[in-house]
Parts: C-alpha cells; structure tokens; sequence
C-alpha cells in the first residue's frame, strides 16, 4: 500500500549515497556557519569557567535555570530514537523504515548534547569525573547513589551506549555497500568498519536478531530516562510544583511529542537538502503526523493532570508557583503560548490529511511543538524557584544573561552540524531498509484481490 | 591523648519573644565565618550571603502594625532534604547532629540549595573579594570558600571543635552549658545576641537550656502541637525535616484575637 516508484537496488544506493560520495555545494559553508556559532559558544563557556557562574542570571532562589531546562529538552529529543526504531520496529510499523537511522542519530547528538548541560551548569565542572564516576577509591568516597543526579549519568550513560550499538548495527550492511563504492582509504576505512559483510544468510539473520533483540532491550531505558531526568524534579521536596509523581509519565510522554517532532522536521530538511523525495515520501510524514496526534493528546491529559494535583492540594506554596505560571508577567504569556504551541497549533494542523501531507505546514507544527516544549520546560523549572516556599523574603524573579542564550542557542547549531557532518560520512537513511521496505512491499494476489504483502521480520 | 568522645547532639532554640531584629547576629556570623561582604550587587543580582538573616513581616492594620521578626539560619535538619540529593557526599550528618558542607567535595550542582525548603544554602557565583584593608580580619580557623561552591551556616563547627580540644581533650570535662558560655564555643550569633533570643545547646545534656524544649517538641509532633508545654514549635515542621533549632512562639497579650496568628 505504499506509495513511490519502485527503484532497482542501483537507484537506492546511487540515491542514498549521495550525501556521502558527493558534497553539496551549500555543505561547508552551512557548516563553517555552525562552527563559528561553537566557537562563540566556547568561548562563552570559557568565560564563564574562567569567571564563575556569576556571569549567568542564576541567583539565590532560582539556582537552576535555562541550562536544566535546555538539558531536560534535548533529552526528550533523544526519545524519539527509540520510539521510532525500536517500539515501531516491534510493532511492526512499516512506515517507519526511512525515519529510523534519522530517528537514532538523532538520540546519539541530543543525547551527547544534553550531557554537556549538566556539565557547564555546574560550579566546578572540571571536578564533574567524580560525581558521573566512582573513581576515587582511595578516598573511599562514591557517589550518592541517593540522588537523582547520580541517576541521570547512569541512564543516560546506558541510552547512549545502547542507541550507539543500535546505530552501528544498522549500519553494517550500509558500510558494506559504502566499502563497495569508495576507493583508497574511505575504502580502507569502511572495510574495517563493515567487519567483513558479505551479506550472506547468516550475517543477515545475526543482524536482524541483533536488532529485534536490541529492541526488545532498550524498551525499559525507553521508559526510565526520561522519567529518571524528571526525578530530578519529582525528588526535590522543597519545591512544591515539582514534588509530584505524575511527573514520570508527564515526562516521557511529552519526550515523544518533542521527539518525534524533531524527527518529522529533520526528515523534511533531508529530504530537501539531498533531494530523498523517494524515500522520505508524504505517506511517511503523514504516518509521524498521525502518531503525533495521539502521543500530543496523551501529553495534553498529563498537562491537564498535573496542574490539577497542584490545584487539587491547595497547598499556599503550589497555588502560588500556579499564580506565577497563569498571571504573573511574562510567565503567563510564555504559558499561553506554551499551550497554543505545544497542543492546539500542531494538532489542528494534523487533523487534516492534505496538511499533514504538506511539508511546510508540517514543518511549522513541529517546530511549534518544540518551541512549546521547550517553554513547558522552563516553565515548570523557573516557576517553581521563583516562589520556592512560605519564606516569601526570598522571592525573586530570573533574567537569562546573555551568556544563557549563547550557549542554548548553540546546542541547536551542534545538533545540526553532528547531523550534517554524520550524514557526510555514513547514510542517514539506511539503504539495506528501504530495499528490505521494497522487497517486501510487492503485493500478493489473494483470490481475486491484489492486497499489499504482509510480512515479519524473522 | 584521644579521650572516648562525648555524645553531643547540638540544638539551637530561638526565642521570639526576645528578638528585637537588630541584626547583630547577621554581622557576627559575616565576621566570624569569612562570608563575603554583601555588595549593592550583591542584593541587586539576588545572590547576597546570608547565613543567617532576620527576616521581617508585618502583621495587622494601621494603627495596629507590628513588626515580626524571624532569624533563619540553617535549621540542621535531622532528615535534611538536602543531604540524600547531592552526588559526591558534600554535604551530610555528622554525629554530632550537625549538618555539615565539605567545601572541597563539592562540585556545584545546587541541587541541595533548590531542595532546601528554609533557603539557607548559598552558593559562591563569583570569587569572594575583600578590600586590602580587610584581608587581615579573616578568621583563619574558616575556609575561604572558592567560587562555584555551596556553603551554608555550620553552627559555628570552628568554635564546636575548638571548645571539644580545649575542653574535653584536656580533661576538663564535658562541653556544657556553662564551659560554652566561659570559653565563647558557642556560635557567633548566640554571642552576639544583645537580647540572648539565641540559645545554643546540647540536646543530650539534661542540664542543657535547650534540652527542655527539645523534648517537649519532640514528644509532642505536629499531630499533638497543642498539648505542647512550652511554646516551642519548628518551621515548616509539616515536611518533617525535623530540624535541631527550635523557635519560640512570640507572647502577644496585646495581640488582637481577629487579626493575624502568633508568628
């Protein structure tokens, strides 16, 4: 049932390569623009090494601010990875095949892009080996495995070695294909990489039992990172809107909305940068659109929940953290636009089957989610400090220096520069899927009918 | 000479029927403890230090304003929220029921200054700078605390230890209320209390000033707040951090019975 000309094996790699076996004209400077972004962002983290935390506009009561929220984002970017490789790979999804590897590399850059957050925000992050490391043993000092922060490492330590492998055994046979089409040393080099693939019965069956068992695994991480990062919040008893067990669910659910998102939009821009107009076709945009719907609905019924426990309790503390979000300025705007942006553009967009097929209003519904997302993140972190408790004699307000927006900033430019230069040397759709995707999606006669072949990936 | 150590449990009991809001325990507590001076910028950035501060409310209507006066010093939780969350051990109980800071340990995460609820964690967004002329004034049993480290009141853990070495180490006996007061091991705040609202203690000794009031608080919890025989109570004794400084209700016989409750 799937739309799109069939294309002969020489095609799919003549097209998929093309991002590796010949550079676009716009690359180097797209990437010499990112670069210069970086390296104004590390000059930024250098002064504010070399200064303190006293260049950033954290203060006495907000001792978190725009560095955590933008942590919490690019991890709930990197759950679409999972999402759409491993739940849609055991759910026997077949729309999913040209999204996956996108999907998965983008967990590997946001993942590795949420990790430098902690780091920078901390007072002495050159002393950051010990707390993500036990391995000061003469001391007899380790971590406290009482806290959230030593959780988050651990799960984040684990997605990312989990996703890298998911990733590199994907690409095996691609860097078969790549090692048959490159000369000298890239040749050398994909050899070595491809371990030896000849595509033989065999290696196919350890490969696809690799990835289903892969799957199957990363399916509790799927659920415990982002809810382990929302430990962050739900532990901290002090802080009233974040001390809340729905917090888990509300996470993880909002993680795939912003993820999946993000993934759509990537999609779209690679389909435009390299011209993949047959393999990342409408239908699949549409199917991502689709999924969309139902994953922001469940994220809009945990919104809704939670402010409800917060008003539910009618704790002063919480009504107030409440009052700041609805009425105080500017937090009642960034909340009204959190609410339109995360829920009712995206999704009204996606209600309909033309839009959802239109790739420039489904890139305005993505990027919305994430603005919105991102606001959601903020919204819940700054908040809550602002009015942390009954002592209202230290109350105050948080201003971003500009120090925050560089480096926040930034953390988009990295994202998109490790995609740009990821997709240079490995393909960011995988080429043996799509032919798998091919093969299998010749029709079958059944008496009279021609319905499209069922199939199962063993 | 190691001499077996003595079972302290050191308590704090404020008494606010006493405390005028001089501040004089503000200032103490910023000369003994080598807290950097607090600058306009200080206040304007919202980053002032301030181990332990008065904080004023202002209760009732014109003509019947009064102005309440709480000190709010770090409360030494015995189940302190912010121990369990810090990663590499910073901050933790030690047996003395103190809670203490290791300002080499620590990496500033801030995650114990978001989870304090009584707000008494500070943490060092820039380098601390004292005048030439004031560099001598430094007191050089307290670590100058570097930036980007959390640090809060210690109940005076330098005067504590100095008072444990000269006292009992020497074989002068134990370290009560009396050898407290003679020897100035109490913290700055309660010597410098001009009004003595600030009383320092041990919870272990019997003959202890605070001994009373801690065990009439603890008897009595927060279920059973009425039946208490004195006027001793805790802040935000419902998230039940259980803290080792113990405030005293204000007495108000001219308190109007519609307006306002005892602070």
């Amino acid at each position: 049932m799937q739309e799109g000309r069939v294309l002969s094996t020489r095609e799919v790699n003549r097209d998929l390569l093309r991002s590796i076996l010949d550079t676009p004209r716009w690359f180097w400077p797209v990437v010499t623009v990112l670069g210069l972004i970086l390296l104004i962002a590390a000059i930024a983290v250098g002064i504010m090494v070399n200064r303190g935390l006293g260049v950033t506009g954290l203060n006495r009561p907000v001792a978190w601010g725009f560095f955590i929220t933008n942590f919490v984002f690019w991890i709930g970017i990197s759950h679409a990875g999972v999402m759409l490789s491993a739940i849609l790979r055991l759910a026997k999804a077949e729309w999913r095949r040209p999204a996956t590897r996108a999907a998965e590399v983008l967990t590997l850059f946001s993942l590795m892009t949420a990790m430098v957050m902690p780091i920078v925000h901390t007072g002495r992050p050159w002393r950051i080996l010990y707390w993500v490391f036990p391995y000061d043993f003469a001391r007899g000092i380790w971590p406290n495995i009482r806290t959230p922060l030593v959780w988050d490492p651990s799960a984040i330590l684990t997605y990312l070695t989990s996703s890298t492998l998911f990733v590199a055994i994907a690409l095996i046979p691609d860097f078969a294909v790549l090692r048959d089409h490159t000369t000298g040393i890239a040749h050398r080099v994909y050899s070595v990489l491809a371990m030896g693939w000849e595509g033989n019965a065999r290696q196919w069956k350890l490969q696809i039992v690799a990835g289903v068992l892969l799957s199957a695994l990363i399916l509790p991480v799927f659920v415990s990172v982002h809810s382990i990062v929302s430990w962050d919040f739900g532990m901290a008893v002090a802080v009233k809107s974040w001390h809340s067990t729905v917090f888990a669910p509300y996470f993880v659910v909002g993680a795939v909305h912003s993820g999946v998102s993000a993934v759509a939009f990537a999609l779209i821009l690679l389909r435009w940068c390299y011209g993949w107009q047959d393999y990342i076709r409408h239908e699949h945009i549409d199917a991502l659109g689709r999924l969309l719907i139902v994953v922001a609905t469940g994220w809009f019924y945990f919104l809704v929940m939670e402010i409800l426990f917060g008003m539910y309790g009618r704790e002063a503390d919480e009504l107030m953290v409440r009052q700041t979000q609805f009425t105080y300025w500017p937090y009642n705007f960034w909340f009204i636009l959190f609410v339109i942006t995360t829920y009712f553009i995206p999704v009204a967009l996606w209600l309909s089957r033309a839009w959802r097929r239109n790739l420039w209003i489904m890139s305005i519904a993505c990027i919305s989610v994430n603005v919105g997302m991102w606001l959601e993140r903020f919204l819940i972190i700054v908040p809550g400090l602002i009015n942390k408790q009954l002592f209202t004699f230290v109350w105050a307000d948080y201003r971003p220096s500009i120090f925050e927006y560089i480096i926040i900033g930034s953390t988009f430019a990295l994202v998109t520069m490790l995609m740009l230069l990821f997709s240079r040397v490995f393909p960011l759709v995988p080429l043996y899927d799509v032919k798998e995707g091919d093969v299998l999606k010749t029709q079958v006669q059944i008496g009279r009918r021609t319905v499209p072949a069922t199939f199962r990936e063993d | 000479m190691v001499t077996s150590r003595i079972d302290h449990k050191w308590g704090m009991v404020v008494d606010l029927d006493r405390c005028n809001g001089c501040q004089a325990c503000v200032i103490a507590c910023q000369v003994e403890n080598n807290i950097p001076i607090n600058d306009k910028n200080a206040f304007l950035q919202n980053r002032a230090y301030e181990w332990i501060r008065v904080e004023r409310y202002w209760e009732g209507e014109y003509p019947n304003i009064k102005a309440r006066f709480i000190p709010v010093m770090c409360q030494h939780c015995q189940d302190a929220p912010c121990e369990p969350v810090c990663p590499v051990f910073a901050t933790y109980h030690n047996d003395e029921g103190l809670n203490v800071q290791i300002y080499n340990r620590c990496v500033g995460t801030r995650y114990c200054i978001n989870n304090c609820p009584y707000q008494v964690r500070f943490f060092n967004y820039w380098h601390p700078n004292w005048p030439e002329r004031m560099q001598n004034q430094l007191n050089p049993d307290v670590t100058v605390r570097t930036r980007g480290i959390t640090e809060k009141c210690t109940f005076c853990i330098q005067r504590i230890r100095r008072g444990q070495l000269q006292v009992e180490r020497r074989g002068g006996g134990e370290l009560n209320d009396a050898t407290l007061k003679s020897g100035n091991h109490m913290p700055a705040c309660v010597q410098a209390c001009p009004t003595n609202a600030l009383t320092f203690g041990d919870q272990n000794d019997v003959h202890s000033p605070v001994q009373p009031y801690f065990e009439d608080v603890n008897r009595y919890n927060i279920h059973h707040e009425k039946e208490r025989k004195t006027r001793g109570y805790r802040v935000l004794e419902e998230m039940n951090t259980r803290p080792n400084v113990i405030y005293l209700k204000k007495v108000d016989p001219n308190l109007d019975s519609s307006g306002g409750h005892h602070g």
